[in-house]
C-alpha cells in the first residue's frame, strides 16, 4: 500500500478563501446568487439614465428567453429555431388581455407563459417524437407561419399597428423606466432561479439522460418523450414571458416585432453565451440588446446607407452561430469558466480538472462535445 | 370548378419547384443525416448572381447555367468549408452552422442587392394557356417547371441506379467505413452530393424567383415547404421528395385559393404535423425511423 | 514481402487498446490472432486498415508504411478488411455489393466476369444477385463478405471473426476454403477468431494477445501444442 501524504495543513495561508463556499443546498445558493444579482442591478439602475434602465430591462428579458433556450439545447440536446415565434405568442397574449380585461398585471403575464406553453405543447408532441432534424424544422416553419395569422385577422391583432400595452403605474415617484425595469429584472431571477433548481432536480437529470443517450435513458425507466416534450414547453413558456415583457418594453406589440430573425438572433445570442449554461446568457442578452447599434454606427463607418445596417447585423450574427460552433462551442460562459479555473489551477496549484477530450472543464462538458465514438 | 382546376394545376407547378428543392435536402440528408437550412439562401444567392448577370447583358440561359455552375461550387463549397469541420460532433452542430449560413447569406445580399425587391424573367410566358375556349392558369413557364425539374429528377436517378459513380455515391451515403473499406473515396463523393444537391437548389431557385417577391427572404418559405415535403417523402428517396413535394404544392395551393395566402404557412405546419403524427417514418423511407 | 507490425500502440481515450504489439504475417499463409472478448483483435485489424490511428508503431506492408495513409488508399494497396459484423451493405443489391469492390481494381469490361466467377465460387448466392443484400441470411452474409473481399484479389486479407454465428459446419468449410485461397499463392491472411481451434487447424502462425499485449507469437502447431497456454487464454 502506498503510503499518505501527511495530513494537509488546515492553517495554510489560503484556506480562509477555500472555506469561503456558499451554502451546498441549491434552492438556497441561487438564492443567495440572485439577491445579489437584484442588490447589484439595483444600484445600477438607479444610477443610471432612463433610457439606460430601459436597456437593462430588455437585456434582463432576453435574459428569460435566452435561458429557456439553453436548457432545452444545452441539457436536453435540442434545437428551436421558432422561440421567436413564442415570444409573440406572450405578447400578443398578453396585449389582448390587457386590451379587453381588466385582469391583474401577474395574471395576465402568467397567461403569456401558459399561451406560449400550449403553443410549445401542440408543436412539441409531433416533433420530439422523432430523432432527428424535425423539431428544428418544424420550429422553423412556426416561426414562419405565425405573422401572417396576426395579418390575417388583422381586427383582433391590430393589423400592422397591432395592439398597445400598458406598464402598471409605478409606486411612489420611481420613473417609469426604472420600474419597469426592476419588473422585468424580477422577472428574470425569478426565471433563473427556478431553471437553476430545475436543472438540478430529478427533470434536470432526466433532460441530461435523454440528451446523453435516449435508449439508455428509457431503459433507466425515462419516458424520453415526454421529458423532451417538457423541456420543449419550458422553453416555450420561459419565451413567453419575455416576449409578454417584450411587450411592455415597446409599447406595442406587432408582427414587426417578431420576424424570424429574432429566433435565429436568440440563438446565436445563447450560442455565443455559452449553450447549457445560464449565467453566460448574460452576455447573450447584452449581445442582442446592443448589436443592432453597433451595426448602425458600423455600417455608418463603412458608409454602407441606412437599409445595410440591420443586413450587417444579420450577418454578425450568422458569423456568430456559425464561428462558435466550429471553432469554441461553449461559447462565452465556457471560456471564463475555463480561465477561472486556470487561475485557481495556479493559485492553489491544483491542477483544474479537464476534460481530456475537449479540454474542457469536466463538469461543464457540453452536448456539442460530447466525444461519440 | 374551373376554380378548383386552376388552383390544382397551380398546386402541381408550385409542388415541382418545392420537389426540386426537397430533393436537394434528401441528397444531404441521406449521405450525412444533415438537414441543410441554407439550402434555399443559397438558392437564392445563386439566383441573384444570375440577375447580376442578366443585368451585365448576358443571355438568359447562359445566367440560367451559370447559376446551376455557381450552385455546384457553392454546395462544394459549404461541405468542405463549414460542415467537415463538424464531422463526430453532436448532431445539433450542423443545424446552428447552416442556419448561421442561412442568415450570413441574407445578410450579404441585403448588403449587396439592397432591400428593394427587383424582378426575375422567366424563360417562357406567364401568361396561361389556351385550352379549349378558355385560358388556365398553366403557362408556357409552368409547362417548363414541370419539365425542367422532371428532367433533373430522372438524371440523378440514372447517375444513382445506372452508373458506378452513383453506386459509390449510394454506398458512401449507406455505409461509410465499408465502402472506404472497398477503396470508394467517400469524402470526395460527399462533396460531390452537397454539389448536386447545391444544384438542384439552385434550380428551384430560379424556378421561384420570376413569381415571387426576389428578395433576399424570397426562398425562406420555399424550404420550409421543401422541408416538409421532404419530411413527407421519407428524407430518404428522391422519388419521396417529389410525391412528397407535390403533396405539399397542392395543400399550399388549395389553403392559398380558398383560405388566402396568409395562411400558407399554417397549412404547411398543420400538413407536417399530421405526417409527423400519422406516419412518421415519411410515406416513402425505406427505413422505420428510430421512435423514441 | 509481408506484414511486418512493430511496437504497434493504440489508445481508445485513456484506454490502453494495444500496447506495443510486434509481429509478422507472412505470404502464403494464414496468421491467426487469438485472444478473449476485449483482448484487442479488431483493434489490430482496424490500425492495419487504416480505420483507427495508433499512437505510436509502425505497420509495414510489402515494405510500406501503411501507418499514416487514408483508409481509401491502403485498400487500393491491396489490403481487403472484412469488418466484424455486419460488413455487408444492406441497401445495395447483392451483385451491386460484389461490383463495387471490383471499381477500383478490374477493368471495366472484366468486372461482370470477376462478379460470375464469385457467384460460381458461392453457388447459393447466385439466386440472389437482385435481392437487397439486408434478405440474406447470416451464412449468406458471410459468403458475400468473403466473396467480396476475394473479388478484388487482394494481397492482404483481414478476416474479423468470419465463423461468428455461424454453423460448425459451414464454419469448417468457410476454413477450407481460406486454406484454399491461401495455399500456394503470395496471399498474406490475418485472421482474428474466437473459435480458437478451427482457426489454429487452418493457421501456420498465431498469435495471443492478452488486455492488448502479445502473450506469444509462434506458429500454430506450437500455440495448440501448450496446453497451460490454452487453458490460460484460449478456452479449451
Ligand atoms: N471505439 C472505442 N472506444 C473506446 N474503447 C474501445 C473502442 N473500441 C474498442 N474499445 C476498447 O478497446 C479494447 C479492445 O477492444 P477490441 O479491439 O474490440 O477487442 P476484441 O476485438 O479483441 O474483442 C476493449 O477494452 C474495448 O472496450
Ligand atoms: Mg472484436
Amino acid at each position: 500500500m502506498r503510503q499518505q501524504g501527511p495530513p494537509r495543513h488546515s492553517l495554510d495561508n489560503t484556506s480562509w478563501l477555500r472555506r469561503f463556499r456558499l451554502p451546498t443546498q441549491p434552492l438556497l445558493r441561487h438564492l443567495i446568487l440572485a439577491l445579489c444579482g437584484a442588490g447589484i442591478l439595483y444600484l445600477v439602475t438607479s444610477s443610471l439614465s432612463p433610457y439606460n434602465d430601459y436597456e437593462i430591462g430588455e437585456i434582463a428579458l432576453y435574459v428569460i428567453a435566452l435561458a429557456g433556450l439553453s436548457l432545452l439545447t444545452g441539457m436536453n440536446g435540442q434545437i428551436s429555431l421558432g422561440n421567436g415565434a413564442f415570444m409573440a405568442v406572450g405578447a400578443y397574449t398578453m396585449a389582448l388581455l390587457m386590451t379587453h380585461t381588466q385582469m391583474n398585471f401577474i395574471v395576465e403575464l402568467l397567461a403569456a407563459i401558459g399561451a406560449a406553453a400550449a403553443m410549445g405543447l401542440v408543436i412539441g408532441i409531433p416533433a420530439t417524437r422523432l430523432k432527428g432534424p424535425y423539431l428544428a424544422g418544424m420550429t422553423l416553419l412556426f416561426a414562419l407561419a405565425l405573422p401572417p395569422i396576426a395579418d390575417k385577422w388583422s381586427t383582433t391583432f391590430g393589423g400592422d399597428q397591432g395592439l398597445t400595452t400598458t406598464v402598471p403605474n409605478a409606486p411612489g415617484n420611481i420613473n417609469p423606466e426604472e420600474w419597469l425595469a426592476w419588473i422585468q429584472i424580477i422577472g428574470a431571477l425569478i426565471t433563473l432561479v427556478l431553471l437553476a433548481n430545475l436543472i438540478q432536480s430529478r427533470f434536470g437529470r432526466s433532460f441530461r439522460a435523454v440528451r446523453d443517450d435516449e435508449i439508455a435513458a428509457s431503459v433507466a425507466g425515462i419516458h424520453v418523450g415526454r421529458t423532451k416534450v417538457l423541456a420543449f414547453v419550458i422553453s416555450a413558456g420561459c419565451a413567453g414571458l419575455a416576449g409578454g415583457f417584450l411587450g411592455l418594453s415597446t409599447g406595442v406589440v406587432n408582427t414587426g416585432e417578431f420576424p424570424l430573425t429574432l429566433s435565429i438572433q436568440l440563438l446565436a445570442a445563447m450560442v455565443l453565451g455559452g449553450t447549457g449554461s445560464l449565467m453566460g446568457m448574460w452576455w447573450g442578452a447584452v449581445l442582442l440588446v446592443y448589436l443592432s447599434q453597433w451595426s448602425t454606427s458600423l455600417s455608418g463607418y463603412f458608409n454602407l446607407g441606412s437599409g445595410a445596417s440591420a443586413y450587417l447585423a444579420t450577418i454578425i450574427f450568422g458569423v456568430v452561430l456559425i464561428v462558435v460552433m466550429i471553432a469554441a462551442p461553449t461559447g462565452i460562459q465556457g471560456g471564463l469558466r475555463w480561465t477561472w479555473r486556470r487561475i485557481l489551477g495556479l493559485l492553489f496549484r491544483q491542477p483544474a480538472v479537464i476534460h481530456p477530450a475537449s479540454g474542457l472543464p469536466d463538469d461543464r462538458v457540453p452536448i456539442y462535445q460530447s466525444d461519440e465514438r | 370548378m374551373s376554380l378548383f382546376i386552376n388552383i390544382t394545376l397551380d398546386g402541381v407547378s408550385s409542388g415541382m419547384i418545392f420537389a426540386a428543392l426537397a430533393l436537394a435536402l434528401v441528397l444531404i440528408f441521406r449521405a450525412t443525416k444533415i438537414i441543410n437550412f441554407a439550402q434555399g439562401a443559397m438558392a437564392m444567392m445563386t439566383t441573384f448572381l444570375a440577375s447580376s448577370l442578366l443585368a451585365q447583358g448576358l443571355g438568359y440561359w447562359w445566367a440560367f447555367v451559370a447559376a446551376l455552375a455557381i450552385g455546384f461550387v457553392l454546395g462544394a463549397l459549404v461541405e468542405r468549408v463549414l460542415i467537415r469541420p463538424l464531422k463526430g460532433k453532436s448532431e445539433l452542430n450542423p443545424v446552428v452552422v447552416t442556419i448561421g449560413l442561412l442568415v450570413v447569406l441574407e445578410g450579404i445580399a441585403g448588403v449587396i442587392y439592397g432591400n428593394a425587391s427587383r424582378g426575375f424573367p422567366a424563360a417562357y410566358s406567364q401568361s396561361g394557356l389556351t385550352v379549349g375556349r378558355s385560358k388556365i392558369a398553366f403557362s408556357h413557364f409552368d409547362v417548363f417547371i414541370v419539365v425542367a425539374v422532371l428532367v433533373l429528377m430522372i438524371a440523378i436517378l440514372v447517375l444513382f441506379r445506372a452508373t458506378t459513380l452513383g453506386l459509390r455515391m449510394r454506398a458512401s451515403a449507406f455505409a461509410g467505413e465499408i465502402a472506404r473499406l472497398l477503396g470508394v473515396r467517400v469524402g470526395m463523393l460527399l462533396t460531390l452530393g452537397w454539389a448536386l444537391a447545391g444544384v438542384a437548389g439552385s434550380l428551384a431557385g430560379l424556378l421561384v424567383a420570376p413569381t415571387s417577391s426576389f428578395s433576399p427572404y424570397y426562398m425562406d418559405l420555399v424550404l420550409v415547404y421543401a422541408f416538409t415535403a421532404a419530411v413527407i417523402g421519407g428524407l430518404e428517396s428522391p422519388v419521396g421528395a417529389l410525391i412528397g413535394g407535390l403533396i405539399t404544392g397542392l395543400c399550399i395551393s388549395y389553403v392559398g385559393g380558398y383560405l388566402g395566402s396568409g395562411l400558407q404557412p399554417l397549412g404547411a405546419l398543420v400538413l407536417l404535423m399530421v405526417a409527423l403524427m400519422a406516419r412518421p417514418e415519411g410515406i416513402f423511407a425505406r427505413h422505420s425511423v428510430r421512435r423514441v | 514481402m509481408m506484414l511486418e507490425i512493430e511496437e504497434l500502440s493504440v489508445s481508445y481515450g485513456a484506454v490502453n487498446a494495444l500496447s506495443s504489439v510486434t509481429f509478422s504475417a507472412q505470404p502464403g499463409a494464414i496468421t491467426a490472432i487469438l485472444g478473449a472478448n476485449g483482448a484487442g483483435k479488431t483493434t489490430l485489424l482496424r490500425s492495419i486498415s487504416g480505420l483507427v490511428k495508433p499512437r505510436s508503431g509502425s505497420v509495414c506492408f510489402e515494405g510500406e508504411e501503411l501507418v499514416g495513409k487514408t483508409v481509401e488508399n491502403i485498400a487500393r494497396r491491396g489490403v481487403a478488411h472484412v469488418p466484424e459484423g455486419r460488413g455487408i451493405i444492406e441497401e445495395l443489391t447483392v451483385e451491386d455489393n460484389l461490383r463495387l469492390a471490383t471499381l477500383w481494381c478490374i477493368r471495366r469490361r472484366e468486372r461482370q466476369g470477376a462478379i460470375e466467377a464469385t457467384f460460381e465460387l458461392f453457388p447459393r448466392l447466385s439466386g440472389f444477385r437482385r435481392r437487397h443484400a439486408s434478405t440474406l441470411s447470416g451464412g449468406e452474409r458471410q459468403m458475400l463478405v468473403i466473396g467480396r473481399a476475394l473479388i478484388s484479389r487482394p494481397k492482404l486479407l483481414l478476416l474479423d471473426e468470419p465463423s461468428l454465428g455461424l454453423a460448425p459446419l459451414v464454419t469448417a468449410q468457410l476454413m477450407a476454403l481460406l486454406r484454399e485461397h491461401t495455399d500456394g499463392t503470395d496471399v498474406t491472411v490475418v485472421l482474428v477468431e474466437q473459435n480458437a481451434r478451427s482457426a489454429l487447424s487452418v493457421s501456420r502462425n498465431a498469435v495471443v494477445l492478452n488486455l492488448g499485449e502479445v502473450v506469444i507469437s509462434d506458429t500454430a502447431a506450437a500455440v495448440a501444442a501448450d496446453s497451460g497456454l490454452r487453458h490460460h487464454y484460449l478456452g479449451f
